[in-house]
């Protein structure tokens, strides 16, 4: 699952604190470490304190400063809501400032499945090229502070953008096996094509849940990603090591890179 | 083989034994349940494990409920248990797992199970840890031996679906009435607030905690081993082998002295089970 030829890319981490819970060192430097640790190249990098801002336009610019200085490594993937005036603009200023894709929130802005707002995002987004990252959850659904209600993304609102037709290239991360296949399972050919999973929140063995979607939906269609600071990144690199010896040697996708890129 | 391509265990060098280990079998309710007992025993050589300490929940709810056992699945889980023991001698080891409910029952089981090898005894969710109807199955477990295998919500807050939930203060409360044995609490990554549990259970010296769980928290590791001791910890993986060597390798990254990590991946637990249960491991 790695390839001496292309980075390992982890499009799943962030930097900052955590509102629910103590998240140690969680600052920019510290991920350039572990990424040294962990063998991997560079990563995308969102804003965690950003997810539960009403606005997350100062979060996302505070971003690129936090980034700066490191901005060969990390990557920034900055916030725009689609319901927030002069949205638009956000997504011209970010793609112009080095943005490798966007990220939205849609359950914590309180955007149902079927959002008009969110479509257009899309479709914006796609025009510059720019992924759109989605998060299914932060915390397992059995440690959450009482305070966060927003609820996990729905797999019909992945299905939503996905059917849409503006060509934009999906990101969904911390998704489980269940989540995954009644999205992929639930589009067509050409639009799975637009849709990529992080492999973060798989399981391994014994139910060997990734090596099954491996099997079904395709390497390709799933990206390495840790969700980092708040999750031990050494997981995503043990369900790799754990796959059975004959799927080890296919590789991962990086979204927005049409397979064999 | 206990090695990964290049000929080293994944979970790094040294003996390693999983606390916290199931299996299935045909009364299990999963067509699949072969494979899955296959998927651990192989993930487990890949990773380095030399025991996997393992029970069964009476049919995992195929005929009568995981946390509510009856008499006769309880029976028949503790019996497949034991066939893979049998079938697994080199790295399988075995808990009973009992339905305090069955009161007298409970008790023949425990004795029934322990001569035929069992070393643990497994408690889930059919009381709460501090109900006085354990007492007479942890009076049976000191009196073999055993350490006691507790299944734990990190604090409940309430009630949750199938089970009667217990808590680190729950159990604090069982091992406070029973010190001689030692309890270990299930899963601190296995649901709810590691660190109400850590608050709760930290000046309990009988209780360890076994680190297994789906959950993969950063500091999780950091917090357990400021609030107990290595002393007190005990690896396990549970259902996810994945997240179990996850944090074996985060241990190697985190600060501990090379005598910490063995007292947590086996030294603690070669310690509190019986003698028998692992004697080709120094003491």
């Amino acid at each position: 699952m790695r390839d001496a030829d292309r980075p390992r890319v982890d499009v799943n981490a962030f930097v900052g604190a955590y509102p629910f819970r103590h998240v140690p060192h969680p600052d920019p430097a510290t991920l350039v470490r572990v990424l040294d640790r962990e063998g991997t190249d560079e990563a995308w990098v969102g804003h965690l304190p950003g997810v539960f801002h009403r606005d997350p336009g100062p979060g996302s610019r505070e971003l690129f400063e936090l980034l700066a200085p490191h901005a060969e490594r990390l990557r920034a993937v900055p916030a725009v809501r689609p319901d927030w005036p002069d949205w638009c603009a956000q997504v011209d200023e970010y793609w112009n400032r080095g943005a490798v894709a966007i990220r939205a929130y849609p359950p914590q802005w309180g955007l149902g499945p079927s959002d008009d707002g969110m479509i257009e995002l899309s479709a914006a987004c796609a025009e510059r090229r720019l992924p759109l990252v989605l998060t299914v959850k932060f915390e397992d659904l059995r440690q959450r502070h009482p305070l966060d209600v927003a609820g996990d993304l729905q797999p019909a609102a992945v299905r939503a953008l996905a059917r849409a037709g503006t060509g934009v290239d999906l990101l969904v991360t911390a998704a489980g096996r269940e989540f995954i296949e009644e999205v992929h399972w639930g589009l067509t050919a050409g639009e799975r094509r637009h849709v990529w999973w992080d492999i973060s929140w798989i399981w391994g063995p014994p139910e060997e849940d990734l090596a099954h979607l491996v099997r079904t939906i395709g390497a390709d269609r799933l990206a390495f990603g840790t969700m980092w600071p708040l999750r031990l990144t050494q997981v995503a690199r043990a369900n790799l090591a754990l796959l059975p010896a004959e799927l080890r040697a296919y590789r991962l996708g990086v979204p927005g890179v049409p397979k064999g890129a | 083989m206990t090695v990964d391509d290049a000929g080293i265990a994944l979970g790094g060098p040294g003996p390693l034994i999983d606390v916290h280990a199931h299996f299935y079998y045909d009364g299990a309710g999963r067509a699949t349940w072969r494979h899955l007992n296959a998927s651990r025993l192989l993930a487990g050589a890949r990773i380095g494990i030399r025991y996997h300490v393992a029970s069964i929940l009476g049919s995992w709810g195929a005929t009568s409920p995981t946390y509510f056992q009856s008499p006769a699945d309880t029976v028949a889980g503790n019996d497949a248990m034991l066939a893979l023991e049998r079938a697994h001698p080199d790295c399988i080891r075995c808990y009973v797992a009992v339905n305090p409910n069955d009161q007298a029952g409970a008790v023949e089981e425990v004795e029934r199970c322990v001569a035929a090898g069992a070393i643990g005894l497994k408690l889930a969710a059919a009381r709460r840890a501090d109900d006085a109807l354990l007492d007479e199955l942890c009076a049976s477990a000191r009196a073999h031996g055993l350490p006691v295998l507790h299944h734990v919500w990190q604090h409940r807050r309430r009630h949750w679906p199938s089970q009667d939930i217990s808590d680190g203060s729950d159990l604090a409360l069982l091992a406070a009435r029973h010190p001689h044995v030692s309890f270990i609490l299930a899963h601190i990554a296995g649901g709810g607030d590691y660190r109400h549990t850590f608050a709760a259970v930290r000046e309990i010296p009988n209780i360890y905690l076994d680190l297994s769980g789906s959950g993969a928290d950063r500091g999780m590791l950091d917090d357990a081993i400021e609030a107990v001791g290595p002393a007190r910890l005990l690896w396990g993986a549970d259902l996810t082998l994945d997240t179990g060597l996850a944090r074996l390798w985060a241990l190697d990254v985190i600060g501990l002295a090379a005598d910490d990590r063995d007292a947590i991946r086996w030294r603690n637990a070669r310690r509190i089970f019986p003698p028998r249960a692992f004697t080709d491991l120094p003491v």
